[in-house]
């Protein structure tokens, strides 16, 4: 429990007139500080270890005691990688399949997520209610009925049954929203009818403009999930050239003969990439996301 | 007169305000009701439907009552193995990676140099797309020339086969999952960060030492969202799956054969979907009345504001 004691929110500003006191926290901050930096860097070390490797040739990935600088850069595991895969056409499926998910969230969600927080109607609460058991039903168990249904649909082989849903809203996406929207004041919709405005336009010329945060947040959210995803192209997906770059990351381990993790490394490299460039640009939408899905109803 | 006889406008101009707005309310929320349907109680449904019948890939279902449950308790004798091992992943990583999130989070919440620098280093491995994660992972915890089992070495341990050896193999699975742990401490960071400092304040002045603080004000103001992270916690555990299927396909000795990698082989690689089914509907029903225990028991450790709006 000691590193629960030593940081306590309250560590923060010891009164100075205590001398004792200060030159303790000095000390604990210290620790708590070089404890941080050891655990921080135990985090990051598998991701640079991936680059490292991803650069190395077949002799030096074997070396021990391990090498950390790439001697000689084999930058060739790149496009070998890639043209083993085949990268080109992974990104373009997994990306066909992330792009009309998003475009499907984003019509569906904020709709449905209007209706939750803003408009007043015999139900609502109780259907709000379904939406989070929603949230809460493990997956699994309508992986077979819904494979069926698609199958029986002749989807398989299509990108529709990701795609698909989308289209009907995300329950984890459309709580979000509607968590947002509620943070307006009542007055403003109520304004907004008085002057003859209809629900949809309030929707979509209020509070989709004033929703930016909000929507950034679902559309990483769905990327992620979509570029992430593994379990849903595996069964819906038998041919090839389909694939998606996740489903396509796993066979490129299943299909070598003898293992090259340079090349492997390199394929997860490229595409942990795209996700972290995103990190990269939106990071602030991304912590907001996060810490939003641990607020209650 | 009907109202089908009436134009649009005219109906619409007839109904009521509340009317129009129980319409419109349902009008918005149709997209998602046909999904509820289709994609949610439709399959609830069916799972349960097909978990009494005998339905191979090609051939047509056939009614065979309780039979797949019968074997699945009775014959089946890698179903206990693959609960077990379910089990035993939830009771590990549910725990770790609760206290493991918690305490960084504590760690970040308070005055640091460089706060976002570590939030960064302790989030970004939780984006890191699955499928390349557990790979990443194959390649460290390589037996031979792996980097922690190097790491080890340096220790003075002799580091283990960790995915092939039937006692190691698990642990690996959980040390993936918490590299994740991330995603958990935002969480818990966002609620450390709306605790009111002025209770903290008061303490103070009333010379509660930082660790009665820490378990009289932080704690029990940190329990909903604990509550939460839990359950959502013990849902996606049960499902572990993702990295067993890539890392080990459920080996050594079926150690990582988790519940849902075995539905899996028997739904998507034996085609018996209704086993399959019936393994389903069992999951629900256990991960069902974990969750219903857990809410049970919330009423005696998650603390709510009184007067607040839950």
């Amino acid at each position: 429990m000691r590193v629960a004691e030593s940081v306590s929110p309250l560590a923060r500003d010891g009164p100075s007139w205590r001398y004792r006191r200060s030159t303790r926290q000095v000390l604990r901050m210290s620790a708590v500080h070089l404890a941080l930096v050891a655990t921080g860097f135990l985090f990051l070390l598998p991701l640079l270890w991936m680059v490292s490797t991803s650069l190395k040739s077949l002799t030096q990935q074997a070396a021990w005691p391990p090498e950390w600088i790439p001697q000689p850069f084999v930058w060739r595991n790149y496009p070998d990688a890639a043209a083993f895969l085949p990268l080109a056409r992974y990104t373009l499926n997994s990306l066909t399949i992330t792009v009309l998910f998003v475009i499907g969230t984003l019509l569906s969600c904020p709709l449905i997520a209007y209706a939750f927080a803003r408009i007043r109607f015999p139900g609502r609460d109780f259907l709000f209610i379904v939406l989070i058991a929603t949230i809460m039903l493990p997956g699994v168990v309508r992986l077979i009925p819904t494979y069926l249904m698609f199958r029986q649909l002749g989807f398989l082989n299509t990108y529709l049954p990701m795609v698909l849903p989308a289209f009907f809203g995300s329950p984890l996406f459309i709580f979000l929203l509607r968590q947002y929207f509620r943070t307006f004041p009542e007055e403003l919709a109520d304004a907004a009818r008085m002057d003859g405005a209809s629900e949809i336009g309030i929707l979509y010329r209020i509070f989709m403009p004033m929703s930016g945060p909000a929507l950034a947040v679902i559309t990483i959210f769905a990327v992620q999930s979509q570029w992430n995803d593994f379990v849903d192209p595996l069964i819906y997906l038998n041919k090839e050239r389909m694939r998606t770059l996740a489903v396509g990351l796993y066979y490129f381990r299943a299909y070598q003969d003898t293992t090259n993790w340079g090349q492997m490394m390199a394929a997860a490299t490229m595409m942990t990439a795209p996700i972290l460039i995103l990190f990269a640009l939106f990071q602030r939408y991304f912590i907001q996301g996060v810490a939003l899905t641990g607020m209650k109803g | 007169m009907s109202v089908s006889t009436l134009s649009p406008s005219a109906w619409w101009a007839r109904l009521g305000q509340a009317r129009r707005r129980t319409f419109l309310g349902y009008l918005f929320l149709s997209p998602w009701l046909v999904g509820l349907l289709a994609f949610t109680l439709f399959p609830i449904l069916a799972v349960f439907g097909l978990g009494f019948m005998e339905y191979g890939i090609f051939g047509r279902p056939t009614w065979i009552g309780l039979q797949n449950y019968r074997d699945i308790l009775t014959n089946d004798r890698l179903f206990l193995t693959t609960l077990g091992n379910t089990l035993y992943f939830v009771a590990l990583s549910v725990p770790l990676s609760t206290v493991i999130g918690f305490l960084l989070a504590v760690a970040l919440n308070t005055r640091l140099i460089g706060q976002t620098l570590f939030r960064t280093a302790f989030y970004v491995p939780s984006i890191v797309p699955q499928v390349a994660a557990v790979l990443l992972f194959v390649w460290l915890f390589h037996p031979q020339i792996g980097l922690i089992n190097f790491a080890l070495d340096l220790l003075g341990l002799d580091g283990p086969n960790w995915l092939g050896r039937p006692q190691w193999a698990k642990p690996a699975i959980v040390i993936m999952g918490l590299w994740g742990v991330g995603g958990g401490m935002i969480i818990y960071l966002a609620g450390l960060q709306s605790i009111p400092q002025h209770l903290y304040e008061a303490a103070e002045i009333d010379g509660a030492t930082e660790m009665r603080r820490f378990l009289m004000i932080t704690i029990p103001l940190m329990t909903p969202t604990l509550f939460y992270n839990l359950i959502i916690g013990i849902i996606g555990s049960f499902q572990v799956f993702v990295t067993a299927y890539v890392a080990t396909q459920g080996g050594p000795l079926n150690s990582t054969l988790f519940y849902v990698l075995y539905l899996y082989r028997y739904g998507f690689e034996e085609f018996r979907l209704g086993y399959a089914s019936a393994l389903a509907w069992i999951l629900f029903l256990l991960v069902l009345a974990l969750t219903v225990v857990v809410f049970r028991s919330s009423s005696s450790w998650v603390y709510y504001e009184s007067g607040g709006e839950r």
